[in-house]
């Protein structure tokens, strides 16, 4: 598997990075919310020239049912090329793909022909529980260490979850990343400062308090995560905790600024139990500590309980849900979807501390139920969640699934699968490309998108 | 003349350690430009030569203490063993260890990363052959241990000044002219080579 040349996706910087040919794919997940038929891995054609432009020309489907694929990841990408760990001689060219549900592990190669991958390794739950004591896989980045995997439980569905790695070259199961987890007990989402020897960790739940949906006592009771966790990325020990206070619940996504030799990041907050407002934090240095700032805050809608699923109807208001946000590139502008009132939020961050809305555009949503120009029916459902920015910063893709036990909880008539794209003007600044709008097939949800060589949350660097 | 050899091999070894960018000239121009300074990409070649030079010195210490207690034709077939082993072992694993030391490092940490890239990839083992053949040379002159340790020393001082020739040439000409987007294509896997080099370095001891 190793090469003579580092594979040509590898970038030193983000700088280098945004000067990548255009994707032509997107490899997106898809999975069956009744467990009935096994989930996919699709290949969406994103390339404008191509006559199957916004059109599936290819899945891969999995060896069994129920696996509830969500995030996924590359086998190596650019921080192959870190001095202090180098390893470069490698194709980016396996996805690494758990099942959120299921625990299990699947490899899939892209490479002899990129629209009809094939899955080479299938690592069965009981070897991640035997070796790594972990399940419930979720977030999938490449490192300096090899492929850090996270699990949001242990072997038996209870805290803690954590991380584990993955060998490089044989997928083998390493074992437990952490050597002290401090108070560490719930997980959610993690990457890192490279620069900063930094790993940062986030906070959602037990399994038993979201494989059959969220808990409404559980969540009033602000028992979900609300906690940042920082560590030492190489001595692998818990160095700080931040809390955000009971108000606020479920701390998700982590985007640290891609320039290495910055040191801060943002996170998205789903909701404030005080106003079911979602909100944008930044966690940066502070003298020798890492410190939050909350930076945006989005409020709910007042909307008519007829039109409110149960359980909002009481609060008479949609609340946004903030359930995914990207970062540029360049650090320059952040994406923020708002998977509750249907927005999708483009904000200059150049000044992290205090960003400034640059773009917004709305398509479905709790009550909007938006539609696109494209799509066929009027009323579109679910609303902008996974969202990816291509390296270059001009095209974002996102998709409208959150997860099989949640999407009914707020959409109950049922959630009918979409993919949607915007183009970024040169200042900023949101529009729908109207020819790109993929109606996903029934039976599957689409959730995770990634794009063809790296995109803006695969790939980190260790030069800035 | 005929003393030559072993000592250009020497310095040539050191030249070819010194060009992989895995063994320091990268980290040190990495960490000048996270700190923005020229100054620190000269300082920390300084650890990463002493940790070299301290790996590559263990290694022939380790020689020239089984070389006290064996016959030549002896020493040269366990290192050979030794060497091919270890060579077979890297072409089979790969370079996979352990990640120590980040972007954050010190000058001590510099200095034991070197050590540990150094080690783990089998570097003085390459100067094996040349040591032995210098040791023999001189046993002729003045017999035993102390003529071999002055010759290693020698050694180690003769590679390292060539190492640390090669990472200032190559860091200063990246670091102030080049910058890094050459590593996507220029950068050759110098792990391959180093499997290759071990090998033939484990087969010239067995033939010799």
């Amino acid at each position: 598997m190793t090469t003579w040349r580092p594979d040509p996706s590898f970038y030193p910087s983000p700088r280098m990075a945004a000067k990548a040919p255009k994707e032509t794919f997107a490899y997106v997940a898809a999975f069956d919310p009744d467990r009935q038929r096994p989930d996919a891995i699709a290949v969406v054609d994103v390339d404008p020239a191509s006559s199957s432009y916004s059109k599936i020309v290819g899945q891969v489907e999995m060896p069994n049912v129920g696996d509830e694929l969500h995030h996924f990841g590359w086998n190596a990408c650019s921080s192959c090329l870190c001095p202090n760990a180098p390893h470069p001689h490698v194709e980016r060219r396996y996805l690494v793909v758990p099942g959120l549900r299921s625990s299990r592990l699947h490899i899939i190669d892209t490479k002899p022909d990129p629209r009809n991958p094939q899955i080479v390794r299938v690592i069965e739950p009981e070897e991640v529980a035997e070796r790594a004591n972990y399940s419930r896989l979720h977030t999938i980045h490449c490192g300096p260490e090899g492929i850090y995997v996270n699990a949001l439980a242990d072997r038996d569905g209870k805290a803690p979850g954590g991380i584990f790695l993955l060998d490089h070259d044989s997928f083998d199961v390493l074992g437990q990343w952490e050597m002290d987890r401090g108070p560490q007990r719930l997980a959610y989402d993690f990457w890192w400062h490279l620069g900063h020897d930094t790993m940062i960790t986030s906070e959602w739940g037990t399994p038993d308090t979201f494989e059959n949906g969220l808990v409404p006592e559980v969540l009033l009771g602000s028992q979900y995560g609300r906690r940042l966790h920082f560590w030492d990325l190489h001595t692998r020990k818990h160095l700080q905790e931040i809390d955000f206070g009971e108000e606020h619940q479920l701390v998700f996504e982590l985007r640290p600024a891609h320039d290495p030799t910055k040191a801060y990041g943002f996170v998205g907050c789903v909701i404030s139990l005080r106003d079911l407002s979602a909100s944008i934090w930044t966690w940066y240095r502070d003298g020798n500590q890492w410190a939050v700032k909350k930076v945006i805050e989005i409020p709910a809608e007042p909307a008519d309980p007829d039109l409110l699923p149960p359980v909002l109807k009481g609060f008479k208001a949609v609340a946004p849900l903030v359930t995914d946000i990207d970062l540029s590139m360049d650090d320059h502008f952040l994406y923020v979807s708002c998977w509750g009132t249907g927005d999708m939020i483009q904000y200059d961050v150049s000044d992290p501390l205090s960003p400034k809305e640059t773009g917004r555009v709305r398509i479905g949503g709790i009550v909007a139920r938006a539609t696109h120009p494209k799509a066929s029916n009027g009323a579109l459902n679910g609303g902008p969640q996974m969202v990816e920015i291509s390296r270059d910063g001009k095209r974002v893709y996102f998709t409208n699934s959150l997860y099989g036990a949640i999407d009914p909880q707020f959409y109950p008539e049922g959630l009918d699968g979409w993919m949607a794209k915007l183009d970024v003007g040169d200042n900023g600044g949101i529009s729908f490309d109207e020819t790109f709008f993929v109606d996903w097939p029934k039976g599957h949800r689409p959730h995770q998108v990634r794009l063809e060589g790296g995109d803006c949350s695969s790939d980190s660097y260790c030069y800035p | 003349m005929t003393n030559l050899w072993p000592w250009l091999t020497l310095a040539g070894l050191g030249a070819f350690h010194g060009a992989n960018p895995a063994m320091g000239w990268l980290f040190a121009v990495a960490l000048g430009l996270h700190r923005k300074s020229a100054r620190t990409v000269w300082l920390s070649l300084v650890p990463i030569a002493i940790g070299h030079a301290f790996s590559i010195a263990v290694v022939l210490a380790v020689v020239v203490a089984f070389g006290a207690v064996m016959d030549l034709r002896s020493l040269q077939l366990v290192a050979a063993a030794f060497i091919l082993a270890f060579a077979g072992y890297l072409a089979i694993y790969g370079h996979r260890h352990r990640v120590r030391v980040g972007m954050r490092a010190g000058m001590a940490g510099l200095a034991v990363w070197s050590f540990l890239m150094a080690t783990s990839h089998g570097a003085g083992l390459m100067l094996v052959p040349s040591v032995l053949s210098l040791c023999l040379a001189d046993h002729a002159g003045m017999a035993g241990t102390t003529g071999s340790l002055s010759v290693s020393l020698a050694a180690v001082a003769v590679h390292t000044a060539a190492m640390l020739a090669v990472i200032a040439a190559i860091a200063l000409i990246v670091f102030t002219w080049l910058g890094l987007s050459g590593l996507r294509s220029a950068w050759i896997n110098f792990d391959r080579l180093w499997t290759l080099a071990l090998g033939a370095t484990g087969i010239l001891l067995l033939v010799w």
